[in-house]
């Protein structure tokens, strides 16, 4: 599966990145072993492909939990309280941002714009883009309930 | 769009819908998905069913009054009349108040376009967006598309760059060097393959006009392209999209395949004899991806490390080729200027800010949203007329323009005109055009921490000004947040050597908001208010 993906997209012109990207899109995380895959079909170093998924912050070498809430923390989002939410979360739910529950339920993750600076503080959860996060909508996914923000 | 209006005025008769469909407009814009536009549809879709009414539904792209979102308009005689904020709950009222009349509502707003918000804009650039069906070629068409194209295939590459040079058009993507000039240079270098690069990782916090270009008129940024590689003879084009924008990933996607199919890109454009062709490639969350350079490593497949310039991207650019690098405001404000011609547009703006610039309105704002005002308005303008103050309903305290690397402006400077050359003098930056407002609960000794936080974060790592200064420049931050205030000499030494030293803008400028919160607010720096705080 892993060297399929390679194969076809190694022609490429600077195919490492549509690589990677269709690597964790398929298996949820670029594993260590499709690392010397990637060089050799790309001639070049494990080093340089290794050097390229650690450079960039979407890939990931584990897993991730199983659903994955983005949180902006980039300015704009900071005036809307941003930061409030990231508290809340570490003190009221016990979720530590840039980690997984132990649970392996939730990954929060901190990233910076979303591109909807106008209606934030802004999440990207479970790949969809949701504007005016609260603690209620959180407090629904930490808790696995369902949202009637998160439909549709 | 063709004229469904009077169609559907007649078709309604009392309870029951007769002949032809109602059309109504709801966004496929991330905006207004991210606050439940999806739902509306398919609320609207259930009432219409339930009741009969033949309804029709485009998906456009946001008109840019994002406080409304989702916006719903109906196509009525007098033109189209908008509902917002629309949610789910609020379906069975419009139909119940026969909405699709444009009747009366409380979440109504008139005609959409006499909404003082809209209709105080230039819209040149994002004339179509919201307007039309974005993936609809009929449609863009049938509102200018493909005019500029047409006109500047029956020139020759000089004449379309002289055009673009008189313009007066800067690049959008926030060092406003002018584009005619980056242009002239990749044409006048000799070589058989060139490539046009589309700068898409609009990575700065309160920006969001090229994801609203992209969701809304893709075929703009496409003819854009299109031009600038017949302009400088470049076959093959790259748009470089940041990974966070996945629904403008995919309406842009879906843009290409349908320019493919219809001969606009390809081997022969238009039949023109003239080859190009055009892909997307997705980054990986790297702000630093937004300079030029780091843009182009990445797109080659590497780590996105700065590269020291010269050469130029215009003489060696993507894999060592000659390159034309612009960001997504530049390229799709091209057709425009090449259908109206150059005059036109360097007719808006104020000193040598020509045309217009895209405006996006962010953070604690009332009413946000994407403005395209000629160059000069002022902040006040737009953060009070238009913007309506403060979300919250606090004091303003604070302005942040032009991104993370921009200033934080307070109150008395909002008199500053949108120009780049102003905002310069103010020692700030206008950027991508990105402002975010900030009520009184703002700390900038916090934010002046957090400039340096970002940029350790995302530096590339190759130049040691900005790897070990955001760093250092975070840690002595932390000291004077903790009461060391004599810190804060070493702070502006660091400010300055950073500014001095940096390879590029990313280390070069973070200093900006520092020293800017430093000079506005030096009151948030000392101990005192720290103690009041907590």
């Amino acid at each position: 599966m892993a060297s399929q993906i390679v194969n076809e997209l190694k022609y490429l012109e600077g195919a490492t990145l549509p690589i990677l990207h269709a690597l964790q899109e398929n298996f949820g995380y670029v594993d260590r072993r499709a690392v010397p895959m990637i060089a050799d079909a790309l001639n070049m170093s494990k080093a340089e492909i290794y050097g390229a998924i650690t450079f960039y912050h979407d890939f990931r070498e584990a897993p991730a939990g199983k659903r994955v809430v983005k949180l902006c923390r980039a300015e704009a989002c900071q005036s809307m309280g941003c930061e409030d939410l990231v508290h809340y979360l570490e003190t009221k739910q016990g979720i530590k941002i840039d980690s997984t529950s132990p649970s392996g339920h939730l990954t929060v993750e901190t990233v910076y714009c979303l591109g909807n600076c106008a209606l934030g503080p802004a999440a990207l959860i479970d790949g969809a883009l949701v504007g005016r996060v609260d603690k209620e909508l959180l407090d629904a996914v930490c808790a696995e309930r369902p949202h009637e923000r998160m439909e549709g | 769009m063709p004229c469904a209006q009077s169609a559907r005025m007649s078709g309604w008769k009392g309870d029951k819908m007769t002949t032809s469909p109602i059309t109504i407009y709801i966004p496929r814009d991330a905006a207004a998905l991210s606050v439940g536009a999806e739902r509306v549809v398919k609320a609207m879709q259930d009432e219409a069913k339930k009741r009969g009414v033949d309804l029709k539904i485009i998906r456009n792209g946001s008109r840019g009054m994002l406080w409304l979102e989702p916006l719903v308009e109906v196509v009525t005689a007098k033109g189209r009349v908008a509902y917002g904020p629309v949610t789910q709950k609020d379906v069975v009222s419009l139909f119940d108040e026969k909405f699709f009349n444009g009747g009366a509502h409380a979440l109504g707003h008139g005609l959409t376009e006499e909404i003082p918000f809209f209709k105080n804009q230039e819209r040149l650039t994002f004339q179509r967006v919201g307007m039309i069906d974005p993936l609809s070629l009929d449609d863009y068409i049938a509102h200018g598309g493909f005019v500029g194209l047409k006109k500047a295939l029956a020139m020759t590459g000089a004449d379309i760059v002289q055009t673009v040079t008189d313009s007066g058009l800067r690049g959008r993507g926030g060092a406003g060097f002018p584009t005619g000039i980056k242009w002239k240079t990749v044409l006048n270098t000799h070589d058989e393959q060139k490539y046009i690069v589309c700068n898409a990782d609009e990575g700065d916090s309160g920006t969001f006009a090229d994801r609203m270009l992209m969701e809304g008129d893709p075929f703009t940024l496409i003819e854009g392209m299109i031009i600038a590689g017949v302009a400088v003879g470049a076959t093959k084009g790259y748009v470089y999209l940041r990974s966070e924008y996945p629904n403008a990933h995919k309406i842009f996607g879906e843009a290409i395949q349908i320019a493919k199919k219809a001969g606009w890109l390809g081997k022969s454009v238009n039949g023109s004899g003239k080859a190009f062709d055009l892909e997307v490639r997705l980054g990986a969350g790297a702000y630093i991806c937004g300079e030029e350079t780091s843009l182009l490593e990445s797109l080659e497949g590497k780590r996105a490390i700065v590269r020291a310039k010269p050469p130029l991207p215009a003489i060696k650019g993507l894999f060592g080729k000659p390159t034309i690098i612009n960001n997504v405001m530049s390229l799709a404000t091209v057709p425009w200027i090449m259908a109206n011609g150059a005059k036109a547009y360097a007719d808006y703006g104020m000193g040598r800010s020509r045309g217009t610039l895209p405006i996006q309105l962010a953070g604690n704002i009332k009413r946000g949203g994407l403005i395209e005002k000629a160059f000069g308005v002022t902040l006040k303008d737009v953060i009070e007329t238009y913007g309506g103050g403060t979300a919250s309903g606090r004091p303003f305290r604070a302005v942040q323009v032009g991104g993370p690397l921009g200033a934080y402006f307070p109150a008395s400077l909002l008199d500053t005109p949108l120009d780049y050359e102003a905002f310069a003098a103010k020692k700030g930056m206008l950027g991508h055009g990105g402002i975010v407002v900030f009520d009184d609960r703002i700390d900038l000794a916090r934010q002046a921490r957090f400039a340096f936080e970002f940029c350790a974060k995302e530096s590339c790592g190759k130049c040691t000004p900005c790897r070990i200064g955001a760093v250092r420049g975070q840690e002595t931050m932390d000291q004077v947040i903790a009461g060391e205030t004599a810190k804060l000499g070493l702070v502006k030494e660091l400010c300055t050597l950073m500014t001095d030293a940096s390879l590029c803008a990313m280390g070069g400028l973070t200093p900006i908001p520092v020293i800017s919160a430093l000079e506005h607010f030096p009151e948030d720096f000392k101990p005192a208010h720290k103690l009041a705080a907590e």
